[in-house]
């Protein structure tokens, strides 16, 4: 799981040009981290790919902080 | 050579302005994949690229999955679309009162609606670029409106401001989106048009002729380069002053 939470920040930090230590798991993309909307669309593409799997838009609308990535990923990866 | 190394998708590149279009860009050093509706049309765009490395695919752009599937192909075989010329287009002319509604909607599908999926489709991979032309191909007649062709302008100026909003969306992330909108030039598509129609249209015309496929191709390949990367969202009237909006 730890892995999985390590990916996720390292992804986020580097697609929103954030330094990795203020990304935390409760972290908010948009209110926290200073995305736009734009740069939400290209975080869950760069998770996509990270995790190779494909995110409908349904679920990656919901997906707003740091948290809910990685719960998602956890939840899907083990499928 | 300015667009060494850059894979370029025109579509309805078979004849005409397309043609022109995909010579031109290919000519300037990119990858063209240039496509046709027929697995023949496609052959002899292959041909005719071959010169400059460029090839010829098959794209319906109606067809559903098809533009996606194309993209697919070639981000695969070639690289990411960097450029994508969005020309593709047909008419079904005729005055509203007698206008039917397949006649709208043909339209619609295949010159605004395969511009939407089109574009869509080729997104990804120039936002990870972070370098990116989308020019699309709309019309005089977008602008100025032309009797017997409210479904063609209607498209066309959707065109336009589909072009503007795109542009306001990407362009934090190097994408430029643009439209050349040609005026009367020398195609099949206005040979069509009977002979006393044709001169009075270039009475219209402050430079007093038709313009060549060429004319177009050279906007084109001006918006695809490095030198246009400032200019975005604007729509390149190319018709000889014919109007001056």
């Amino acid at each position: 799981m730890e892995n999985i939470e390590a990916r996720v920040k390292k992804i986020v930090a580097e697609q929103l040009g954030v330094n990795e230590a203020e990304v935390k798991i409760d972290s908010s993309f948009v209110d926290d981290l200073g995305a736009d909307s734009l740069d939400t669309v290209e975080l869950v593409m760069a998770l996509e790919e990270e995790f190779e799997c494909e995110i409908p838009d349904e679920e990656a609308e919901k997906i707003t902080t740091v948290q809910q990535a990685v719960d998602y990923v956890t939840a899907h990866l083990n499928k | 050579m300015s667009l060494q190394g850059k894979v370029a998708l025109v579509t309805g590149a078979s004849r005409g302005i397309g043609a022109a279009i995909a010579d031109t860009l290919a000519a300037a050093g990119a990858k063209v994949i240039g496509t046709a509706t027929s697995e023949s049309g496609a052959a002899a765009i292959g041909e005719r690229l071959a010169q400059w490395g460029g090839v010829g695919m098959v794209l319906n752009v109606g067809e559903d999955g098809a533009i996606d599937a194309l993209v697919d192909t070639i981000s695969k075989e070639y690289g990411d679309v960097a450029i994508l010329v969005n020309n593709a287009g047909i008419t079904r002319d005729g005055l509203l009162m007698r206008m039917k509604e397949e006649d709208w909607d043909a339209i619609m599908d295949t010159n605004l609606k395969s511009v939407f999926k089109a574009s869509k489709a080729v997104m990804r991979g120039m936002m990870k670029a972070r370098w990116g032309r989308i020019i699309n191909i709309a019309s005089v007649v977008g602008a100025m409106g032309n009797a017997g062709q409210a479904n063609y302008a209607a498209a066309k100026a959707g065109i336009m401001g589909f072009t503007k909003s795109m542009a306001r969306e990407v362009g934090s992330r190097g994408i430029t989106v643009n439209c050349v909108a040609p005026g009367f030039i020398d195609t099949d598509m206005t040979r069509a048009l009977p002979e006393a129609q044709r001169e009075a249209l270039v009475q219209q015309i402050a430079l007093g002729r038709l313009g060549a496929a060429q004319d177009i191709a050279d906007a084109v390949d001006f918006l695809a380069s490095d030198r246009a990367a400032y200019v975005t969202g604007q729509t390149l009237h190319v018709n000889g002053g014919m109007l001056m909006p």
